[in-house]
C-alpha cells in the first residue's frame, strides 16, 4: 500500500497546543511517504522530553530510550539492520546537553542517521530551565539571575568535527524542513538538522514572532564549500539563516565494516558448531 | 611432583612473551599448567611477575614457593628469594646485575647479549626461555615448532628466535640440567592453554554474538580484545565507544534490532551502564554483560582482583525488574556458562550478568578443547503466524514473556519500546491499573527464571563435618583447600556458586543442616555471598574468609584459617 502523511499520524500527543513539534511531526510525516519509506522500514530513536515523544506519535518502529542517549541505539540498530532506515529525534537538551559525548563521537563515527533536533532553546518537559542554546540572559526558576553561559553552537561544533550533512530549519517553514528531512534521510552518513522550534509555554524569548522575523534563506552556491557553511553556521542575531548549509559525503561507519557487507548482520544465520574451529589457535 | 616458576621484572621486559611461549609449549608436550599474572597499573618500571605451575592432573591455583625463577631486574630476585626452594634456581643476566656472594642458586646467562648475537635485544625473552627449557630438562624442538607458527610469514624471525632459543639453552645448560623432574604427562597433549578473558570472547562469538560495544577497562578489556581480533573473519562488529553509557545503549539498540549482543567493563565503567541496565530491564531487551571486577570504590586497584560487586550488580538499576546474575567455577564452566547468559537473556528478554574478575580474566590455564556441540542457539523470536495480530510489543501473557518481533521483520507491524511505563503497545501511559499490570507481567518471568539456576558444585568428602562455600573464580583453589583439608584428616566438603542470582538455595540448604561448621569464603571485605544467602535463605554461614588486599587467595591461608579456628 501507499502510506499518505496521515497514515502515519498516530495518537493523541502529549504537547501543549500551538507548539513547533506538531509541525516537525508533520514534515516527517510527508517526507516519509514523499520517499516511499514504510513504517516497518522506518525505526525513529529518542530520548526523553517533550520532542522525544515523537515515536508515540508517529507509525514507525521507535525506541524511546534514556535520556541523552538517543543516538546509541541507533547505532546499535544500524549495526543489526542496516535495511532499516534509522532517524533520531529529540530535544536540544537532551541531544547537546545529557547526550554531548554522543553528539561529538557520532559526528566522527558517522553512522548512516539522520537526526533532527527540536531545539526550542529550553527544557520543556522539566518546566523551561536553560537548556544549552538558550540566550544569555533568559529568566528562569533555575537561572534566577538570567543564563550566563554562552549558547552552544550546534551548528559550527558539528562542522568542526566534521559533520558531512549540516542543517537549519524552522517549524513554521514546513516545506523547507520537509524538504531537508527528505535529503538529510537520504544522505549516506550522519545528517544533523537543528530544528527551531518555539516553545509557547516557556521561551518567551525565541518566539514564533520572533524567528519569523528573522529567518531567511542565503544563497548557497556549494553547499562543499565548509567555510561558507561555518560563515552561515555562525549567524544569529537580527538574521538568521535556513538551509543545508553543508553537504559532502565522506566514508560512513558501516562502510568500514566487512561485517556489515552483504545482508543485515540480523538476517545472517548461525550455528555454533560453524565456528568450531576458532578454539585451534589455543592448541 | 611439581615445578613452580615465577618470571619477574618491570612493565615493558615481556614477562608475558616468556610466559604465553613456555606455557603453551609445555601444553602441548602434554603438561597440565597454570599461569597467573600480578601486574601493576604501569606501562613501564615498577614490579611485575607472572608464576607458573606445572603438576600432575590439573593444578588449580598457584602456589608460593619458587623452583625456577627468572629475575630479569634484581628487584624480582630480592622480592622473592625468600619464596625459593633451597633446590631452585635463579636464572639471572650477569650483565645486568649480579647476585650476593653467598647465593649459590644462580644460573647466569647472558640474555641481552645473546639475544643481540642472534640479531636483536628484543629476543632476551627468547634466550630465557632456552634457558627455562634446558632446566627441565626438556629438548626446544616443541618450542621451536611454537615460533615457526608464531611467525609464520614473517621471514627470518623464527629462525633468528630459534638461534637465541638455542643460545639460552646451551648457556644454562652449562650450570643445571634436568635439575628439575616434571610431573607425569598426558600422551595426546591435546589442551587449549588459554586465559579467562579469551574464553568469555570465545563462548561470545560461539554463542552467535555479534555486535559487542565496549570502552577499555581492565580487567575486562581482554575480552575486547579478542572479538576484535575474530571481526575480520566472522560476522561481528565490535565497537569502542566513547564512554560506558554509550556502550550499553548502542548494545541494547542492537539487540532490539535483533542481533546478539553483549557489552563488557569493570565496576567503575559498570557504574556508568546501571541507567542502561534499567532501561534493559524496563524495555524488556536481551543482553549480557560482562563485568570483570576489580577492587574499588572508585579507581581502586586496576590490575588486582576482587569479588566486592557481587551486591552491586544483583541490584544495579533503579527500580524493580527480573535479571539473572552468573558467573563460573572454571574456564572449563564458562565457555558453558556465558552461552547459557546468551539464552537466558533471549529467552526471559531480560539483562543478564556475568560475573568475571581479574584473577579469572587474566588466569591461564590448560583445559580440554571445548565441546561446541553442548552450545545452544535459540533466538525465541516470533515467526510469520506465531503471534497474535496486531503485534505487540508487550502483550501480556501467563509468563510474563511477550512475542517478540524485530523492527522491519513484519510488513504492515511495527516495534515501539520505552522507557517509560507504557501499555501493551509500548506506548507511554500513566494511569495505575496498567502500571500494575505492566509490573506484574516483568515481575512474573523472576519465577521461572529461578528455575533455570544450577545448584553450586559441590566437591570433597560426600560425608562433610566441615563445608567451605564460594563463588567465581576461588573454585580452583578451594578445591586445592579442600584436597589438603582431606589430606590432614578433616571431612571437608564445598559448595561453589556459578549461578547466583535468583539465588539457587536447595543444596545449599540441604549441606548447611548436615555439616557441623561451615565457612564463606570471598574476595571481599564485606563477606556479600554470606550476606545473599542469609537474606534469601533465613540461614547464616558461621565461618568466614575473607579478602581484600587485591590478591588471590592461596590454599595455604585457608588451610591456615581453618586450621587456627579448630
Ligand atoms: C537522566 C535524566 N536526567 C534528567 C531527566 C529529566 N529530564 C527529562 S527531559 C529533560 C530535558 C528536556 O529538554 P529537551 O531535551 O530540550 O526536550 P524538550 O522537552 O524541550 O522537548 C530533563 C532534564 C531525565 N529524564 N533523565
Ligand atoms: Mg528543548
Amino acid at each position: 500500500m501507499i502510506y499518505k502523511a496521515d497514515d502515519y499520524m498516530l495518537g493523541e500527543t502529549a504537547w501543549c497546543p500551538g507548539c513547533g513539534n506538531f509541525a516537525i511531526r508533520g514534515a516527517l510525516a510527508a517526507a516519509l511517504s514523499a520517499l516511499d519509506l514504510k513504517p516497518h522500514q522506518v525505526l525513529i530513536c529518542s530520548g526523553i522530553g517533550q520532542a522525544a515523544k515523537i515515536p508515540h506519535y508517529l507509525r514507525v518502529n521507535g525506541f524511546n530510550g534514556l535520556h541523552g542517549r538517543a543516538l546509541s541505539p541507533a547505532v546499535g540498530a544500524r549495526v543489526a539492520n542496516k535495511n532499516l532506515k534509522v532517524i533520531v529525534e529529540s530535544g536540544d537538551g537532551d541531544s547537546y546537553g545529557e547526550g554531548g559525548n554522543h553528539f561529538i563521537h557520532n559526528i566522527r563515527r558517522n553512522p548512516d542517521i539522520a537526526h533532527f533536533v527540536h531545539d526550542n532553546q529550553v527544557y520543556g518537559l522539566t518546566k523551561g530551565q536553560a537548556s544549552p542554546t538558550s540566550e544569555p540572559g533568559m529568566k528562569t526558576g533555575v537561572q534566577v539571575d538570567g543564563v550566563v553561559l554562552p549558547p552552544l553552537n550546534p551548528l559550527s561544533l558539528a562542522l568542526v568535527l566534521g559533520a558531512g550533512f549540516v542543517a537549519r530549519c524552522f517549524s513554521g517553514e514546513k516545506e523547507h524542513l520537509q524538504e531537508t528531512m527528505e535529503a538529510a534521510i537520504e544522505f549516506p552518513g550522519y545528517a544533523l538538522i537543528d530544528i527551531l522550534q518555539p516553545c509557547i509555554s516557556f521561551n518567551k524569548i525565541n518566539t514564533w514572532g520572533w524567528y519569523k522575523k528573522r529567518i531567511y534563506y542565503p544563497e548557497i552556491n556549494d553547499p562543499q564549500d565548509w567555510m561558507a557553511a561555518m560563515e552561515l553556521s555562525r549567524q544569529w542575531g537580527d538574521k538568521i539563516p535556513l538551509g543545508i548549509f553543508y553537504s559532502s559525503p565522506r566514508p560512513t561507519f558501516e562502510s568500514s565494516s566487512r561485517a556489515l557487507e552483504g545482508e543485515p548482520l540480523s538476517l545472517k544465520p548461525f550455528d555454533p558448531l560453524q565456528v568450531a574451529e576458532v578454539q585451534d589457535e589455543f592448541l | 611432583m611439581e615445578v613452580n616458576i615465577l618470571v619477574g621484572g618491570a612493565a615493558g621486559q615481556g614477562m608475558e612473551t616468556i610466559m604465553n611461549l613456555l606455557g603453551k609449549s609445555l601444553v602441548r608436550e602434554g603438561c597440565g599448567l597454570i599461569y597467573t599474572k600480578d601486574y601493576m597499573s604501569r606501562v613501564r618500571g615498577g614490579h611485575n611477575f607472572s608464576r607458573l605451575r606445572i603438576a600432575s592432573g590439573k593444578p588449580w591455583a598457584i602456589v608460593e614457593s619458587i623452583d625456577i625463577m627468572v629475575a630479569l631486574n634484581e628487584e624480582t630476585y630480592y622480592h622473592h628469594r625468600d619464596n625459593l626452594a633451597p633446590s631452585g634456581r635463579v636464572i639471572f643476566d650477569p650483565r645486568s646485575f649480579s647476585l650476593p656472594e653467598d647465593e649459590n642458586r644462580g644460573v647466569p646467562v647472558e640474555l641481552q647479549k645473546l639475544a643481540e648475537e642472534a640479531g636483536g635485544k628484543v629476543m632476551a625473552n627468547t634466550v630465557a626461555v632456552g634457558a627455562l627449557l634446558v632446566l627441565m630438562g626438556l629438548q626446544t624442538s616443541t618450542v621451536e615448532d611454537l615460533l615457526h607458527d608464531t611467525f609464520a610469514g614473517k621471514e627470518g624471525v623464527a629462525e633468528k628466535n630459534i638461534v637465541a632459543l638455542k643460545a639460552g639453552f646451551d648457556a644454562a645448560a652449562q650450570f643445571c640440567s634436568a635439575c628439575f623432574d616434571l610431573p607425569p604427562r598426558n600422551e595426546d597433549g591435546n589442551k587449549l592453554f588459554i586465559d579467562g578473558n579469551q574464553v568469555l570472547g570465545m563462548a561470545a562469538l560461539a554463542s552467535g554474538c555479534r555486535f559487542l560495544s565496549a570502552y577499555p577497562m581492565t580487567p575486562s578489556t581482554g575480552v575486547m580484545n579478542y572479538l576484535a581480533g575474530k571481526s575480520k573473519d566472522y560476522p561481528l562488529v565490535v565497537e569502542q565507544a566513547e564512554d560506558e553509557i554509550a556502550a550499553i545503549n548502542m548494545a541494547l539498540g542492537a539487540s532490539y534490532t535483533g542481533i546478539r549482543a553483549l557489552t563488557c567493563t569493570s565496576g567503575g565503567g559498570f557504574s556508568l551502564m546501571v541507567e542502561g541496565v534499567s532501561l534493559a530491564g524496563m524495555t524488556e531487551i536481551p543482553l549480557v554483560i560482562i563485568v570483570a571486577m576489580r577492587p574499588g570504590p572508585a579507581t581502586g586497584l586496576p590490575t588486582r582482583t576482587e569479588q566486592a560487586d557481587l551486591e552491586f550488580v544483583i541490584h544495579s538499576g533503579h527500580g524493580e525488574f527480573p535479571r539473572a546474575v552468573l558467573s563460573a567455577t572454571s574456564h572449563e564452566d564458562a565457555f558453558y556458562r556465558l552461552n547459557k547468559a546468551f539464552e537466558l537473556a533471549d529467552r526471559y528478554q531480560t539483562p543478564v550478568f556475568f560475573l568475571s574478575d581479574q584473577n579469572f580474566a587474566d588466569t591461564h590455564r590448560s583445559v580440554e578443547p571445548f565441546d561446541f556441540d553442548r552450545l545452544s542457539y535459540n533466538r525465541f523470536i516470533a515467526e510469520e503466524n506465531g503471534y497474535e495480530k496486531p503485534y505487540k510489543r508487550y502483550r501480556n501473557t501467563e509468563s510474563g514473556i511477550s512475542p517478540r518481533a524485530l523492527p522491519g521483520q513484519f510488513e504492515g507491524e511495527v516495534v515501539l519500546v520505552d522507557s517509560d511505563e507504557h501499555d501493551e503497545n509500548g506506548n507511554i501511559i500513566e494511569d495505575a491499573s496498567t502500571r500494575r499490570l505492566m509490573v506484574e507481567k516483568r515481575m512474573r518471568k523472576l519465577a521461572s527464571l529461578a528455575e533455570e539456576m544450577d545448584e553450586p558444585d559441590f566437591y570433597g568428602d560426600p560425608h562433610p563435618e566441615l563445608l567451605l562455600i564460594g563463588w567465581g573464580s576461588t573454585y580452583g583453589v578451594l578445591r586445592e583447600a579442600v584436597d589438603a583439608l582431606i589430606t590432614l584428616g578433616t571431612k571437608t566438603g564445598m559448595l561453589h556458586f556459578s549461578d547466583l542470582w535468583p539465588l539457587p538455595q536447595k543444596r545449599l540448604k540441604n549441606l548447611l543442616a548436615e555439616v557441623e561448621r561451615s565457612y564463606c569464603l570471598e574476595n571481599n571485605a564485606g563477606g556479600q555471598l554470606a550476606a545473599l544467602i542469609r537474606r534469601e535463605t533465613g540461614l547464616s554461614i558461621k565461618g568466614s574468609i575473607i579478602k581484600y588486599d587485591g590478591r588471590p587467595f592461596l590454599a595455604r591461608e585457608i588451610v591456615e584459617e581453618v586450621k587456627n579456628d579448630l
